[in-house]
């Protein structure tokens, strides 16, 4: 399943580090984080998708504080 | 200037207006560390914050991190004796004014192109029995009526019932002259309605209408990254460590030697100050995010980064020739009229005895008389099956087909060796003269050929029509390379030719109507699909979009690529060699700390306005 959200993410380094550390999160079958778009795209297995987007909103966390997401 | 924005600029004027306040204040020792503490915590606090929260989440090589070791450095340094309270102050200054230019700078980006792409309609005038009621366009269901009055957005795809205007189609394809619809024809939401008023049949759930796959492309093209951006992101991951085990070994080696510590570890510092590549990693991304919302102003719809990198490498560039590069319609394109009969008459004549007829060839024939023929004057008329017809009219014995029908009425004409289906009209006997029917060139094309051969591309027609007509439309054209009677199955293999003969490193598009070349445009570097307006399926197939037919807007395409590519290619050199000399000279004591955060900013800021020229990239 793959779903887009709205985020907020202050710096495009920050961006890319989200992108990168997201990536490695187990269950992650695609990420992208587009920080002109302010938009995250996220392929996930269908059963676990909401546990999968959970650990991904952590890992972002961990990057920067300021990490936002709309659900 | 959004809330949090203000705040910070309202930080930075503060703790400025405090720091030149305190240079006047004569005291020394802890003191001034303690009045300089002042400043430096009001600009810096939310730095410092991040750097220990990344510290005890193992982000080490963050900018926050960096700047707060650089920043503390400083104020430390000068409990020393150093004096380099302000340097610290300055730097963490100079630091949160770029961020904050940054923001600012993506953030209006962000809504020009918002503004560009300005195509939600907001709500549909939806007719139910007879009562007229505003409602949001995605409640409206296929087969409601709505009415669109003059100046408002059509809000759905449909057909008009009623009514007749003109359209503006220009926030979709860029292209500025109205478009004349009355009743019968689709509409596409999107459009501005100029004057009349509109009844229209919806065709199509909001979801799935022409404004709403426009909106998602654009929206989405972000998220395919060029492999600039791709680099960018990989050089900030070896660069920033890279600079810091730099500024360590220039901190604690030297010194060894040569002594001075202080001296050293501040030019350590002024290191940590440029290791941030603050200056690439968001030029990049905002000059392709600009050079995608230019082209889709254009009525060139982008669906990646990628795309636009691999456009502007572009060597080669085939093309379909029916509806790409002709209008794909048929019709009347020259009048021959033999000796002692006029144009008038002969394109009249043949077009009143076809008048019974649904064939292709005698709607043209229609279309090209400018009033509905009178069929009153038109009696006895005969179709000979693979011929043509005879007809009485005006009184007059007239007979219209091709070559086989003047051989068999024993009619001596004169053979027309055209490119096209000729049409020979013979009236009581006598050759009347031929009509030709062809599908005529694009007005725009051969000017569009140019302009890409100018700009170095190869121009290839592929089409499935015979040698004689695709010669004749090439030569039109201007193309010398062109491959005929081509089966569907043998364009793919054409195109796959094609691709083993590019130069190195170049890229191929094929560019198509996206109805029956899914496809070859699959299997070219680069798909692009035209006259997209209302077709889905071009939409799905292709990576580049061109939302009317003009076959010009693909050489403007090109041009807004390489405007794009050079922006980014100019801004990583000089914002890399700004860097390396910062580093150089930082390293030699040359420049100090402020020296380098300054020219790390002006870097920035150069480099974020060089980047959003990439939205005015069209408009030239």
């Amino acid at each position: 399943m793959e779903k887009k959200f709205k985020v907020e993410v202050d710096c495009a380094n920050c961006a890319a580090k989200m992108e990168e550390a997201a990536r490695r999160v187990k269950g992650v079958e695609d990420v992208t984080i587009s920080f002109m778009a302010q938009k995250m795209m996220l392929k996930a297995e269908e059963p676990q998708f909401d546990k999968v987007l959970k650990d991904v909103v952590k890992v972002c966390k961990k990057v920067d504080g300021d990490f936002e997401i709309c659900l | 200037m959004t809330k949090k924005q203000k705040k910070v600029l309202f930080r930075i004027l503060f703790s400025a207006a405090l720091t030149v306040l305190i240079h006047f204040i004569p005291v020394a020792g802890i003191g001034k560390f303690l009045l300089y503490l002042l400043p430096y915590l009001i600009i810096g606090y939310d730095v410092l914050r991040k750097a220990a929260l990344g510290v005890i989440h193992g982000e080490v090589f963050d900018e926050n991190f960096l700047m707060a070791i650089a920043t503390v450095g400083a104020m430390g340094l000068g409990l020393f004796g150093n004096d380099s309270y302000a340097e610290g102050v300055e730097v963490m200054l100079f630091y949160q004014i770029g961020e904050l230019f940054q923001s600012y700078a993506v953030g209006k980006s962000r809504s020009s192109i918002a503004t560009l792409m300005d195509i939600r309609p907001d709500y549909a005038n939806l007719e139910l029995d007879g009562e007229i009621t505003k409602v949001s366009p995605d409640t409206v269901m296929p087969d409601a009526i709505i009415l669109v009055r003059p100046g408002e957005r059509v809000p759905l795809d449909g057909v008009i019932l009623e009514g007749s205007s003109t359209l503006n189609t220009s926030a979709l394809t860029g292209e500025s002259l109205p478009r004349e619809v009355c009743a019968g024809d689709d509409i596409i939401s999107g459009c501005v309605n100029l004057s009349g008023l509109l009844k229209v049949r919806v065709t199509k759930p909001f979801a799935q209408s022409t404004v709403t796959k426009i909106l998602d492309l654009v929206e989405n093209s972000s998220m395919k990254k060029a492999k600039a951006e791709n680099f960018i992101t990989k050089f900030a991951r070896y660069y920033t460590p890279a600079v810091c085990i730099g500024a360590a070994l220039l901190a604690f080696l030297p010194p060894l030697f040569v002594g001075n510590w202080l001296e050293w570890i501040s030019r350590a510092l002024t290191f940590l100050v440029i290791s941030c590549p603050c200056a690439l990693v968001i030029s990049i991304p905002l000059s392709f995010f600009g050079g995608i919302g230019g082209a889709s102003r254009a009525g060139i719809l982008v669906k990646g980064g990628n795309y636009l990198e691999a456009l502007a490498d572009t060597k080669t560039m085939v093309f379909d020739k029916t509806g790409t590069l002709t209008e794909g319609v048929f019709s009347v394109s020259a009048l021959y009229p033999s000796d002692g009969f006029a144009k008038k008459e002969l394109l009249e004549t043949a077009a009143l005895a076809e008048s019974f007829s649904n064939h292709p060839i005698s709607k043209s024939l229609r279309d090209a008389l400018k009033d509905a023929p009178d069929t009153d004057r038109v009696s006895d008329v005969k179709e000979i099956a693979g011929n043509g017809v005879t007809a009485l009219v005006d009184g007059r014995r007239a007979a219209v087909g091709n070559a086989r029908l003047m051989e068999r009425l024993g009619v001596s004409f004169l053979p027309c060796t055209d490119a096209g289906t000729v049409v020979y009209v013979a009236i009581e006997q006598q050759f009347a003269g031929s009509i030709l029917i062809s599908d005529r060139v694009k007005k725009t094309a051969p000017q569009a050929i140019r302009e890409l051969q100018a700009q170095g591309v190869r121009t290839v027609m592929l089409t499935g029509d015979s040698k004689k007509a695709a010669d004749a439309a090439a030569k039109e054209l201007g193309i010398r390379e062109v491959h005929s009677n081509l089966l569907p199955a043998d364009k793919v293999a054409q195109v796959e030719q094609l691709l083993c003969a590019k130069p190195p490193r170049s890229r191929l598009a094929f560019v198509g109507d996206g109805i029956n070349d899914a496809p070859v445009l699959s299997r070219a570097d680069i798909g692009i699909a035209m006259g997209a307006m209302g077709s889905d399926a071009a939409i799905e197939a292709a990576d580049i979009v061109l939302m009317d037919d003009d076959p010009s807007r693909i050489s403007l395409a090109i041009q807004i690529s390489r405007k794009c590519l050079r922006i980014v290619r100019q801004n990583i050199v000089f914002s890399l060699s700004v860097k390396a000399l910062c580093l150089i000279l930082g390293a030699l004591g040359v420049t100090g700390m402020q020296a380098a955060i300054f020219a790390d900013v002006g870097v920035m800021v150069l480099a974020v306005l060089n980047a959003s020229r990439t939205l005015r990239a069209a408009r030239s």
